[in-house]
């Protein structure tokens, strides 16, 4: 029977509704001038048709990566980790107050960030590496969307307290305890970009402060901008590991091992951001071997997280009546879209972290760094394994929060494949063309370099992400039919409260020892940023100036 | 059902499962070391580095600078020389070089106003142009031809038209 969870979700269901609203118009708007960036580099240009509402391709790209990476991403999340973390407690939100104020903080920075890049007066792409001047609005914007989200994990945090009170012997409650460790690792990892902002970029742009230092911005982004990604795929790991198996039947094959990645990443997902600046001046090669060294240890939880998760897959298969050393797989719920999706994410997934091995193997970074095989590459990590993840949790939980049943299974169970067909089509040829030596972030079909070489591969660019974008479209109509169309009831998602209820082993106390893996991740990041920054502090003299470049 | 909400939530005290863990731990440990002792010993053996730290330069002095006050190529030895470049909006000064086949190059390199790209591909020359920073890496032509200097980072509405070229002459 079902465990019983009497709490009033109504509020909060809400709220998680309005996160992933926003969330999707802003995938919608991100994927748009996607498929115009692709189009591009197979010889179409389409900007002089979409003029007033985009200026030019570099435009475009700052509302594609502001959109795709910083907006959908942090308000799926969000919504998400709100929805799960207080039910797996079988706990009320702490404070439904805090929550409402949480959607109104990120909902203003959006708008303040968003106005800037609408209006062409912040294009300078998602990293907004200074001395490139944007309107202040825009650092403002996304300071207070990262705000947003330490006041969700404030809130989650005060809901676990609650919870513990009641419970003091018990381990977390697995999918509460992945939720909460994310936010920890995020609000440890974003403690870089607010920094760069509060003390760096936004004084700079108000114009209290003449110049900035490059070097010393840069490495405070990348502070946080390599951890972010972690933030992102954790958050598709609590699906991957506490919802999936039982989606197919099966059970998690190994909780102190899930446990164990987590708090490996919790650890190891920030003191290693160098991998993102090995050809830059000004840091010393010896600091950059041992962020490499440390980027390989955090490849090691994505391993655990592979084998754990395969193997809770097959538990399901096998219970279903799969059988043969690979032929379970064919007893998957294929006709499950959400599922599907899923599943097809993971597998992509594994190509996404070779090619991360790769870019943080030193001096094999000399081959990549900054061409197309990095786009190639992202594309398969935050834009399938996480973004095609996402919209196959969207595909039980939309149906949930609107109380009514999903519009069309086949389509979704079409989009997915469809996108791993793009997807395969646009990352294979964006991958080769980096090796033939394709810049990334660049206008390739107007380039004056362009060579012949290219043209097939970047023609295979323009076809593989028009199927994605069609692949899109196909998600949004099937979310916009399931919220105004639908007569169908919502069927019962996977019943979070049965974590609340359950025990979970002696493993589970251990590791909620947070003061000790808090302070472990500090120290790291000390060790590894620490004599690299002061060095850039005390001597950086402040003096480079804005310039508008567009 | 009854039995799924048991089986999410029990532990399991089977201890045959301890066998499987460790036998991907193992391998997913040695897989990672392996690799990274791989990469050191072949990139220390070929002498392919990383560019580290060079230095500072004052933003209002790079044209009374050395080496950014005379840039261009200027040969330190027989088959050595060294390539002083600046980048900014939206050219690479020199625009063009000419050395030898089996010439080693070490280029030295800054930016004037924004962060840009220093990228030759087929060469091993990959770095990026900080304002304030030199940026400094030598590298070998041991095949003639034509190669591509580009900016491979956005730096305005001109980006995708910043280039140069390094001929190697046979």
């Amino acid at each position: 029977m079902q465990a019983a969870d009497s709490t009033d979700r109504a509020a909060e269901n809400r709220m998680t509704a309005i996160h992933l609203a926003i969330a999707f118009v802003a995938l919608f708007i991100g994927v748009s001038t996607g498929v115009l960036q692709a189009l591009e580099h197979g010889g179409v240009d389409l900007y002089p048709k979409v003029k007033p509402l985009v200026h030019s391709y570099y435009q475009g790209l700052t509302l594609h990566g502001v959109l795709n990476v910083l907006v959908f991403t942090t308000f799926f999340i969000c919504g998400l980790f709100q929805f799960i973390a207080p039910r797996a407690l079988g706990e009320p939100l702490a404070s439904r107050r805090l929550g409402w104020a949480t959607v109104a903080v990120m909902a203003v920075g959006l708008v303040l960030a968003a106005i800037p890049i609408l209006t062409d007066a912040a294009s300078v792409l998602f990293t907004f590496y200074p001395p490139m001047k944007a309107h202040w609005a825009f650092y403002v914007g996304l300071t207070l969307v990262v705000i947003g989200t330490w006041m969700v994990f404030a809130n989650l945090v005060l809901t676990h307290r609650s919870w513990r009170t009641k419970n003091p012997d018990r381990g977390t409650p697995l999918p509460a305890f992945m939720c909460l460790v994310t936010l920890a690792m995020w609000t440890i990892a974003s403690l870089g970009i607010a920094t760069e902002m509060l003390v760096v970029v936004i004084p700079w742009a108000l114009g209290l402060r003449a110049g900035v230092d490059p070097l010393l911005a840069r490495t405070l982004f990348w502070l946080t901008g390599h951890p972010i990604v972690y933030f992102w795929v954790l958050a598709a790991y609590v699906s991957w590991y506490t919802l999936i198996p039982r989606q197919v039947g099966g059970r998690l094959f190994s909780e102190p091992m899930a446990r164990g990645a987590f708090i490996l990443f919790l650890v190891l997902s920030a003191p290693i951001g160098f991998h993102h600046q090995y050809t830059d001046p000004g840091i010393a090669r010896g600091w950059k071997f041992v962020h490499g060294f440390l980027t390989f240890a955090v490849f090691f939880p994505s391993l655990l997280t592979f084998f754990n998760v395969v193997a809770s897959i097959e538990s399901g298969a096998r219970a279903r009546g799969g059988k043969g050393l690979f032929a379970w797989l064919l007893k998957v719920p294929w006709g499950d879209p959400s599922v599907v999706a899923q599943i097809l994410a993971m597998g992509t997934f594994a190509f996404g972290g070779i090619g991360g091995l790769i870019n943080a193997s030193l001096s094999m970074n000399l081959l990549v760094h900054n061409t197309t095989w990095v786009p190639g590459h992202l594309h398969l990590t935050v834009g399938t394994a996480v973004t095609l993840t996402f919209m196959g949790i969207s595909y039980w939980l939309v149906p949930h929060l609107r109380g009514r049943a999903l519009w069309s299974r086949k389509l979704a169970v079409g989009q997915a494949w469809l996108w791993i067909v793009g997807m395969f089509v646009f990352s294979h040829s964006m991958h080769r063309l980096g090796l033939l030596g394709v810049p990334r972030r660049t206008a390739i079909g107007m380039a004056p370099y362009l060579k012949p070489e290219w043209g097939l591969d970047l023609k295979l660019v323009a076809i593989g992400g028009t199927v994605l974008f069609v692949s899109a479209l196909s998600f949004f109509f099937n979310m916009l039919m399931t919220v105004v169309a639908s007569r169908e009831p919502a069927p019962a998602p996977v019943d979070l409260a049965v974590y609340a209820e359950g025990s979970s082993g002696q493993s589970g106390r251990l590791f909620d020892r947070w003061g000790i893996w808090v302070a472990a991740s500090l120290i790291l990041i000390s060790i590894a940023y620490g004599p690299s920054l002061l060095r850039m502090w005390s001597t950086a003299p402040f003096d480079v100036v804005g310039l508008r470049v567009w | 059902m009854m039995s799924d909400e048991k089986a999410v939530t029990e532990p399991k005290e089977d201890y045959a499962w301890y066998v499987y863990e460790l036998a991907w731990i193992l391998p997913s440990v040695a897989l990672p070391v392996g690799m990274l002792a791989a990469l050191l010993v072949t990139s220390f053996g070929s002498g392919i580095h990383l560019p580290g730290d060079s230095g500072r330069v004052e933003m209002s002095k790079i044209s009374s600078t050395a080496p950014f006050d005379k840039p261009g190529l200027v040969q330190l030895s027989p088959g050595h020389y060294e390539a002083r470049y600046i980048g900014q909006i939206w050219a690479f000064t020199p625009a063009e070089i000419h050395v030898p086949v089996g010439s080693t190059v070490t280029f030295v390199a800054t930016s004037r106003d924004v962060v840009h790209g220093f990228y030759i591909h087929g060469a091993n020359v990959n770095m990026m142009l900080v304002p304030g920073q030199v940026s400094r890496l030598t590298t070998h032509f041991d095949k003639a031809g034509e190669y591509q200097v580009l900016c491979h980072e956005y730096c305005g509405i001109a980006h995708h038209t910043m280039y140069g070229r390094v001929i190697v002459d046979p």
